[in-house]
C-alpha cells in the first residue's frame, strides 16, 4: 500500500485515495466537430504502460481534490505528484 | 514414561511450575516455558500426527514455526477448536487439550496408513489424471476426495474470542530479536530513532541465547552471556518498543507490514476471559531491518520422515533451551559443521551419541577434533541410505559416497539409534524480503539465495543475509548499521570474536541410494508427502517452470509453505533439468509467513460491525412499526410494513392502493442531496444534465438525466433552484457518492474556470414524501401558513417555510404520478415531522409505504429506476426519453456519444412496457424475451427489468428492454420459462394516467 503525498494534505495512506486513470487527456472543447474515430480516441483509448505512467488520483476520504501522479508501474515508485493544471515535473 | 527425558534443568524452564495438559485424551505434565513439542518429547512422545497423503507416522521435526509434521488440533469439538497448530510453537498452559490430525481411529493405528502401501499407484498428479473422466462424475469424485483430504477440522461455531487491529508508525522496525536484531534495535533506539523490535518467540535472543559453548565467545564471554547483558540493556531504552510472540505475516510495498501479536494463547484458559486474543499490527516503518534468521535444511534420503528424525539444530535447542533429550542413542547426519555444535552440546549434557555421519570426506575443525577426542565415531564421506522403525526410528543403514557424490559404494553398515538429527546447512529466511518485492541472488559457494536488490528503505542483516557464523555476523554489522541509519558510531566497532566453525559444506540435494529412485521415499515436502521421485516424474512429464512443478506435486503447498524442503525441490529440478539454480528462480513467497486466524484478519469488524449500515433519522419509527428492511447501498430502507398476517405481496398491494386512493407516506431521506452554489451553477448544470437549465425560474424544480461521457444513463433526479446561484440536486440513493465525485472531477479537472461549489448534504436533511389525492389536505394541516393552491404552489415548484419553529423546504414533486409533497427538514427533526404527518393524515388513512410499493407505483407510470431498468448500456434514446435531450445545447456530458454509429442503431435494446395475456400472471424480473422459439438457437431479444401486479390497474405490468422495441408496439412476444411459455404484448411503458391528470387531482 502506497503512502501518497497529497499536495493539499501531506502524506496519507493509499486507502484514503482513489485512482482515476491516465492523466493529461483533455476533454475536447468542441466534441461535435469530431469524427467518430476522433471521439472514440478520446473516450476509450488509454495507455497501460509498464514503467513511467502519468495518472490522476483523488483524495476521496480527505480533501476530495484531484491531482496528478507520476508512477513507475513496474515497482510502484511514485516519482512526482503535482496539482491539476501544473506541468509534469519529470519527463 | 513420565519426564524421564528431562536431562538437566534449564533456566528457560520453571520446574517449580508444573502444568498438566492432555494429548490424545491422556494427561501429561510439563513445565512453564515448555512448548507442546518439548513437553511431549520430555514424555518420550515423538509420534504426533499422520502425513497428508500416505498417512505415514510423523513426529516432531523442528523447534520452530517451520514445523511441517507436528501440527495438532486444539480443543476438539469446542467453539475454540483450532486446526493445524504447530506443536513447536504453542506454549503449554493448564487445560491445554491437543489431538493428532489426519488419522482414524488413532495416531498409533490409522486406517489411512494403507495409502502408504498403495503409494506406487498414487504418484504426483494422481488425482488430476484419474478423476478427469467422465466430466459429469466430478461431483461424485469430489465428495470422496474432499472427505479424505484436509488435515484438521475447522470450527463450526462462531469464534468466541476478541481480536483487534492497531496501527503503529515507527522510524525503524527490526524484525527478529536474535543477536543481529538485538544489536540493530539497540543501535537504532540509542540514536534517537523510534524503534520497534518484534520476535515470534516468547523470549529474546534467537538461537544465540541458548548457545553455551566455549567455542563461541564475544569479548571473552560465552556468546549467550554477552547477549543476555545486551538484552537486559535494551529493555531499559525508552524509545524502543519490544513485542514478543509477534509474528510478522506480511511485508508489503512502501514498508507496510502486518504482524500478529498473540496475547492470550499462552495463558491458562480461565485467565483469557474478556481479553483480546490476537492483535493485528498494521505497521508503517520509515526503515526496516530484517533480522529474520535462517532455517536449517533437512537432508533428502530414503525414508527421511520417520518419527525420531529431527533437524540437528532442533535437537540442540530441545536440549539447551528446554532441557529435554530427544533420544538416548542419537545419531547425527550432516554435510557441514553445525551438527558438531549439537554434538558438543549433547555430549556436555551427558546425552548419548552413537555416531556422526558426515557427507564430507576430508574436514577438520576444532569442533570435530573435540568430538573425536571423546571417542565418538565419525563416518566421513558416508551417507544414510535407509532408516527403519515404523512408529519411531530404531536403525539406520549407511554407505560410503562415491567421489562425485552421485553413487554409493562399498558395503552397508547398520547403526542402531532412537533419534536422528540431520543438518543440510542453512537457508536464509528471505520470505519477508521477497514479499516486499526484493530480488534474490544465488550464492554458488554454499548454494543459498540471499537478498540482492532492496525495493524499499530496508536491509537484511545476520543469517537471513547469508552470514551464518558468529564472526561473519558481527564483523560487518557495525558498518552496515552506520550506513543504513546514517550514524557516526555504534557500540559494536571492535568486538573480539572467537568462532570455531569450518564453513565447508558438501551440498548434495538428493542423496544417492543403493536402490533405484522408484523404490525409495526421499521426502522433500513432509506435510504434503511430495518426494524427490514425484518431482522427477513431473519433469519427465514435461513440467519445467518451478511454479508448475510446485502445483503438480504440491511441493511447498502445505500450512508450512515448504519452509524446509523448497530449496531441495529447486535443487533437484535444476540438477535433473541441467539448469543453473540461480536461473531457475524460486516460487513466489506469499503472505502470511505463518498462518493467521480469520479472527485476526477480521478484528472488530464482526456482527453488526462487519459492514456498517446507515439509518435514516426516521429509522426507529419504521422499526417500531414492524417494517421489513431492504439494503440499498449502505442504507437500511423500509421495504414494506406488513400488518398482522400479511406477507410481502399483500402488504405491497394494500400500500399501493392506499397511496392512489387516499394518501401514502414515504421516507425518502436516503436520496442523495448535493448543495450547488456559485455564480456558474446554472452553466454547470447545463453541462452535466442532458436538458436545459438556464431558464429554470427560482423556486422551480426540474427532472434531470445525467449521462456518462459514453452516452449511457448514469443517474437521475430532481434539482431545485433555491436562489439565483443556489441549487439543490437530488441523486439516486445508491449513486450519491459517485455522482458527487464525478461532478467534482469535471469541476476540478475540465472546468476549473467555473465558479461552483459542491457539498454533500444527504445526511443533513430528512426527506418525507406525502402523496395521494388527500396529500394536499394533510400538508395543509401540517403547514397551515402556506397557500397550497395549484396556482400558488404548482407541480414542480418549491417553498421555504416553517413547521412550528423548524425551517423546512417543501417541494411539490412526484415519483408516483400522484399529487405529492416532499418535506425536507433538518435531520434531527425528521422523526417528529413524520409523526406530525401521520397524525394529520390519520383521518385519511395515511399509509406508510416502503421501497417496494414505491417501485410498483413508479412502474405504473413508466418511470425508470437507474440501475434496475438501465444497466450502463442504455442511452436516453433507448429509454424513449428523447424529450429530455436538449437539441439546442452545444455540449453536455455524453452528447457526442449519442450519435456514434453504435448508439444510433435502430436495433438497440429499447425500453418498452409488457402486459401478459393472462392479467394475473406476473413475470419474473430478469426473464428472457424472445419472439420465435421454433428456430434454435432461440434469439434472445431482451429481458424483463421490472415486473409487478398492479392493484390499481388490476393486472400484471412489466418493463423490459427489447431489441428494436420502440417499433414493436402491439407485437406479441414470448417469455420462455422453465416449464411454460408466457405470452406478452409490447405496450407503451406508461400504464397509468398518461395525461398526468392525477398530479393536480
Amino acid at each position: 500500500m502506497f503512502v501518497i503525498n497529497c499536495p493539499y494534505c501531506g502524506e496519507r495512506e493509499q486507502s484514503e485515495f482513489k485512482a482515476g486513470g491516465e492523466a493529461h487527456i483533455v476533454r475536447p472543447k468542441q466534441p461535435t466537430e469530431l469524427s467518430d474515430d476522433q471521439w472514440a480516441e478520446y473516450l476509450f483509448m488509454r495507455k497501460n504502460i509498464k514503467g513511467i505512467q502519468f495518472e490522476r488520483w483523488v483524495h476521496t476520504h480527505g480533501c476530495r481534490k484531484w491531482f496528478n501522479m507520476v508512477r513507475d508501474t513496474s515497482n510502484d515508485e511514485i516519482k512526482a505528484i503535482y496539482k491539476m493544471g501544473e506541468k509534469p515535473p519529470v519527463k | 514414561m513420565t519426564n524421564n527425558l528431562r536431562v538437566k534443568s534449564s533456566k528457560f524452564i520453571d520446574e517449580t511450575y508444573k502444568i498438566s495438559f492432555r494429548f490424545n485424551n491422556k494427561t501429561y505434565y510439563g513445565y512453564k516455558g515448555d512448548t507442546l513439542a518439548s513437553a511431549l518429547l520430555a514424555n518420550g512422545i515423538h509420534l504426533v500426527g499422520r502425513s497428508f497423503k500416505y498417512h505415514r507416522p510423523r513426529g516432531i521435526m523442528t523447534a520452530g514455526s517451520e514445523e511441517p509434521n507436528a501440527i495438532v488440533q486444539l480443543h476438539k469439538n469446542t467453539s475454540r477448536t483450532e486446526p493445524n497448530v504447530r506443536a513447536t510453537e504453542i506454549e503449554i498452559y493448564e487445560g491445554l487439550e491437543a489431538s493428532s490430525q489426519n488419522c482414524w481411529p488413532s495416531v498409533n493405528f490409522d486406517i489411512g496408513g494403507i495409502n502408504n502401501f498403495l503409494s506406487p499407484v498414487l504418484p504426483a498428479g494422481f488425482y488430476y489424471k484419474t478423476f478427469m473422466w467422465p466430466a459429469s462424475f466430478w461431483m461424485k469424485y469430489e465428495y470422496f476426495i474432499r472427505k479424505s483430504a484436509g488435515l484438521g477440522k475447522s470450527p463450526t461455531e462462531p469464534d468466541p474470542d476478541m481480536y483487534e487491529h492497531k496501527y503503529i508508525h515507527c522510524d525503524v522496525l527490526v524484525i527478529g530479536a536474535g543477536i543481529s536484531g538485538v544489536i540493530a534495535a539497540k543501535t537504532s533506539a540509542k540514536n534517537g530513532f523510534k524503534t520497534l523490535l518484534l520476535d515470534e518467540k516468547p523470549y529474546l535472543g534467537g538461537s544465540t541465547i541458548y548457545q553455551n559453548s566455549e567455542y563461541f565467545k564475544i569479548n571473552n564471554q560465552i556468546s549467550s552471556s554477552w547477549l543476555e547483558k545486551e538484552i537486559n540493556e535494551i529493555k531499559k531504552i525508552d524509545n524502543l518498543e519490544i513485542k514478543t510472540r509477534t509474528s510478522v505475516a506480511a511485508f508489503h510495498g512502501y514498508n507496510f507490514l502486518l504482524a500478529r501479536e498473540s496475547l492470550t494463547d499462552h495463558l491458562p484458559l480461565h485467565q483469557r476471559y474478556e481479553k483480546i486474543r490476537h492483535r493485528l499490527l498494521k505497521i508503517r516503518a520509515k526503515k526496516v531491518i530484517c533480522a529474520t534468521g535462517s532455517l536449517e535444511r533437512p537432508l533428502i534420503f530414503d525414508n527421511n520422515d520417520r518419527p525420531g528424525i529431527l533437524l540437528s539444530s532442533a535437537i540442540e535447542k530441545y536440549s539447551n533451551l528446554f532441557g529435554v533429550s530427544c533420544g538416548q542413542k542419537n545419531v547425527l547426519f550432516t554435510n557441514n559443521d553445525s551438527a558438531y555444535e549439537t554434538a558438543i552440546s549433547l555430549f556436555q549434557r551427558g546425552i548419548g551419541i552413537e555416531a556422526i555421519i558426515d557427507n564430507r570426506e576430508e574436514v577438520d575443525s576444532k569442533l570435530i577434533k573435540e568430538i573425536e577426542k571423546n571417542n565418538i565415531k565419525i563416518y566421513k564421506g558416508y551417507t544414510i541410505v535407509d532408516t527403519f522403525g515404523y512408529r519411531k526410528i530404531n536403525k539406520i543403514s549407511i554407505m560410503q559416497l562415491s567421489k562425485d557424490g552421485q553413487k554409493v559404494v562399498g558395503s552397508k553398515i547398520s547403526i542402531n539409534c532412537d533419534c536422528l538429527g540431520m543438518s543440510g546447512g542453512w537457508t536464509p529466511a528471505v520470505h519477508l524480503f521477497t514479499q516486499s518485492g526484493g530480488k534474490l541472488k544465488f550464492r554458488d559457494d554454499d548454494q543459498v539465495f540471499i537478498p540482492d536488490k532492496y525495493p524499499s528503505n530496508q536491509i537484511s542483516i545476520g543469517s537471513c543475509n547469508g552470514e551464518f557464523t558468529l564472526d561473519e555476523i558481527l564483523t560487518g554489522i557495525s558498518k552496515k548499521l552506520k550506513d543504513f541509519l546514517n550514524i557516526k558510531k555504534t557500540d559494536y566497532e571492535n568486538l573480539e570474536i572467537q568462532s570455531h566453525f569450518n564453513k565447508t559444506k558438501r551440498n548434495i540435494w538428493l542423496l544417492p541410494s543403493d536402490k533405484i529412485i522408484g523404490k525409495t521415499k526421499p521426502f522433500v515436502d513432509y506435510q504434503n508427502d511430495a518426494t524427490a521421485k514425484d518431482i522427477k516424474l513431473a519433469l519427465r512429464e514435461g513440467f519445467r517452470s518451478i511454479e508448475h512443478v510446485k502445483r503438480y506435486t504440491t511441493t511447498g503447498m502445505g500450512t508450512d509453505q515448504g519452509k524446509l524442503g523448497n530449496m531441495h525441490a529447486l535443487g533437484i529440478i535444476s540438477e535433473t533439468a541441467g539448469s543453473r539454480m540461480g536461473e531457475l528462480g524460486t516460487t513466489t513467497f506469499r503472505p502470511p509467513y505463518t498462518p493467521l486466524t480469520f479472527g485476526t484478519i477480521v478484528g472488530r469488524n464482526v456482527g453488526e460491525y462487519f459492514d456498517v449500515f446507515r439509518k435514516t433519522p426516521i429509522h426507529d419509527w419504521h422499526f417500531e412499526n414492524k417494517a421489513k428492511f431492504e439494503n440499498v447501498g449502505q442504507w437500511k430502507r423500509a421495504w414494506f410494513y406488513p400488518k398482522e398476517n400479511e406477507g410481502m405481496h399483500e402488504a405491497v398491494q394494500r400500500e399501493s392502493k392506499a397511496a392512489r386512493d387516499s394518501a401514502g407516506i414515504l421516507d425518502a431521506s436516503t436520496l442523495g442531496k448535493i448543495d450547488i452554489q456559485g455564480t456558474d451553477a446554472s452553466e454547470f448544470l447545463n453541462r452535466v444534465y442532458t436538458n436545459a437549465w438556464s431558464k429554470l425560474a427560482i423556486g422551480k424544480c426540474r427532472y434531470g438525466l445525467m449521462l456518462n461521457e459514453d452516452g449511457m444513463v448514469y443517474d437521475d433526479g430532481v434539482t431545485t433552484r433555491l436562489d439565483e446561484n443556489h441549487y439543490i440536486m437530488t441523486t439516486t440513493t445508491g449513486g450519491a457518492a459517485t455522482v458527487l465525485s464525478k461532478l467534482e472531477d469535471y469541476l476540478q479537472t475540465e472546468w476549473p474556470e467555473l465558479d461552483v461549489y459542491l457539498t454533500s448534504v444527504t445526511d443533513h436533511y430528512a426527506t418525507i414524501s406525502v402523496c395521494g389525492p388527500n396529500s394536499k389536505k394533510i400538508i395543509s394541516k401540517v403547514i397551515p401558513d402556506i397557500d397550497l393552491s395549484d396556482e400558488k404552489f404548482p407541480h414542480m415548484s418549491f417553498k421555504k417555510t416553517k413547521i412550528d419553529k423548524v425551517k423546512c423546504r417543501v417541494m411539490r414533486i412526484s415519483f408516483t404520478g400522484e399529487q405529492s409533497y416532499e418535506i425536507n427538514v433538518q435531520a434531527n427533526y425528521g422523526k417528529s415531522v413524520w409523526e406530525k404527518c401521520m397524525q394529520a393524515g390519520k383521518e385519511f388513512n395515511i399509509t406508510p409505504y416502503g421501497t417496494e410499493t414505491m417501485h410498483l407505483l413508479r412502474a405504473e407510470k413508466g418511470f425508470i429506476i437507474v440501475g434496475q431498468d438501465t444497466d450502463g448500456t442504455m442511452t436516453p434514446i433507448d429509454l424513449q426519453m428523447d424529450w429530455i435531450v436538449s437539441k439546442k445545447k452545444y455540449d453536455f456530458i455524453g452528447k457526442r456519444s449519442l450519435y456514434r454509429s453504435d448508439t444510433i442503431r435502430e436495433d438497440r435494446k429499447q425500453l418498452i412496457g409488457l402486459v401478459t395475456e393472462n392479467p394475473k400472471e406476473v413475470l419474473e424480473e430478469g426473464a428472457q424475451i424472445v419472439a420465435d422459439v421454433s428456430k434454435s438457437p432461440v434469439e434472445m431479444l431482451g429481458h424483463v427489468t421490472s415486473s409487478y401486479y398492479s392493484p390499481n390497474l388490476k393486472k400484471s405490468i412489466a418493463l423490459g428492454v427489447v431489441k428494436g422495441g420502440k417499433n414493436m408496439m402491439g407485437q406479441k412476444l414470448i417469455i420462455p420459462m422453465e416449464n411454460k411459455q408466457i405470452n406478452v404484448t409490447v405496450t407503451d411503458p406508461v400504464f397509468l394516467d398518461k395525461e398526468n391528470k392525477r398530479l393536480n387531482a
